[in-house]
């Protein structure tokens, strides 16, 4: 103790946290989550390289649904938004995020985006995320699934070098099959890497060129979609006899 | 190089605490990193003394403790090594990662007046 001002030395104090570092984007995402689920909206967090065709998939993609299903996106890049110029000319209303020199998206940054989308009115979201396949695979934006557009021109052991990012998809797109015959790669080499980082490797074979793939790509969205759609609680239901309006 | 925002998140958390606790300054920060966890223990600790400056952990020590990743099969648990299938060569079930993709703030040690 201090004799001239009666102050005391400083205690030290250990303080027990055990929260992930991430729990405030958790948080935010789980709110996401929540908002799309409760709406009905699919939403895909699609992730992979710049120049993985992520764009290409969208596109087609949306060439497919049309006239079927309500499909909206949301796009991030460091700079530009010519991938939601693309996707708008594919007939797909596009948020653009344009990160600066982020190398991902993270569920804020969704939110932000996502009020901007006619969200009662939507089947589908797309989120592309930033070309990367390192920071995107950790961040929660409140998507029901995850998917990697995989291109087979980079190669078949991107699995092995970018373990987190496939150990976390639900599919894989094995994205730009048309190319395959001009490469030295096979796919079942692909597939042999994808399972030793995945514990249950979806993926399907794709081109958005010449659109190999893509019913089943449909499919899986669809059967998905269904999975995911909310089901209202007794006590909505009950509300919604008194005639309230949710 | 996502390093930098967890440290940022990670700073925020702890000024949090450390202002609920009246504290004056906070001496170390104890951190598991999985290696499965998708981050990189030197560009975070790198990231920690950059970002650290001016705040309340200026003078604080990161230590990391790093936890190797683990697989299992989930129906029968038997390990599965690092770079192997992940399914199961006794049942065929898929494995599951049961430990390396921590990414937790354990503890903080601070000051208080």
């Amino acid at each position: 103790m201090c004799g001239t001002c009666g102050c005391g030395d400083s205690e030290i104090i250990s303080v027990p946290v055990h929260e992930s570092i991430l729990a405030g984007n958790s948080e935010r995402a789980r709110h996401n989550r929540e908002h799309f689920v409760q709406r009905g909206v699919f939403a895909v967090n699609l992730m992979g390289s710049p120049g993985s065709g992520k764009t290409a998939v969208l596109e087609a993609t949306a060439r497919a649904l049309a006239g079927r299903r309500r499909v909206a996106a949301i796009t991030g890049d460091l700079e530009t938004d010519r991938d939601a110029e693309r996707l708008r000319k594919a007939g797909v209303p596009t948020i653009a995020i344009t990160t600066g020199s982020a190398c991902h998206l993270d569920a804020e940054m969704v939110h932000r985006a996502a009020h901007h989308l006619p969200s009662d009115d939507l089947d589908y979201l797309f989120v592309e995320n930033v070309g990367n396949l390192v920071c995107p695979a950790i961040y929660d934006l409140g998507q029901s699934a995850n998917v990697v557009a995989l291109s087979v021109t980079e190669g078949e052991d991107k699995p092995l070098k970018y373990p987190v990012m496939f150990r976390n998809a639900d599919l894989v797109l094995l994205t730009k099959l048309d190319l395959l015959r001009h490469l030295q790669v096979s796919l079942e080499a692909i597939q042999e890497s994808l399972a030793r980082v995945m514990p249950r490797p979806a993926t399907i074979a794709f081109s958005a060129q010449n659109g190999m793939g893509m019913d089943e790509w449909v499919e899986w969205l669809e059967a998905h979609r269904f999975a995911n759609s909310w089901k209202p609680q007794p006590n909505v239901l009950r509300a919604r006899a008194r005639g309230a309006t949710l | 190089m996502h390093e930098y925002s967890l440290i940022q998140s990670l700073l925020d958390r702890v000024e949090q605490e450390a202002t609920a606790k009246k504290a004056t300054a906070v001496r170390r920060l104890w951190v598991r990193l999985g290696t499965q966890s998708g981050v990189e223990r030197d560009l975070f600790a790198a990231a920690f003394d950059v970002c650290r400056i001016a705040t309340i952990c200026e003078g604080a020590e990161l230590k990391i403790e790093t936890v190797d990743a683990q697989w299992e099969c989930r129906v029968c648990g038997r390990r599965v090594g690092k770079g192997e299938l992940l399914t199961c060569p006794d049942c065929g079930a898929a494995a599951k990662l049961v430990a390396g993709d921590e990414l937790f703030l354990d503890r903080i040690e601070m000051e208080v007046a």
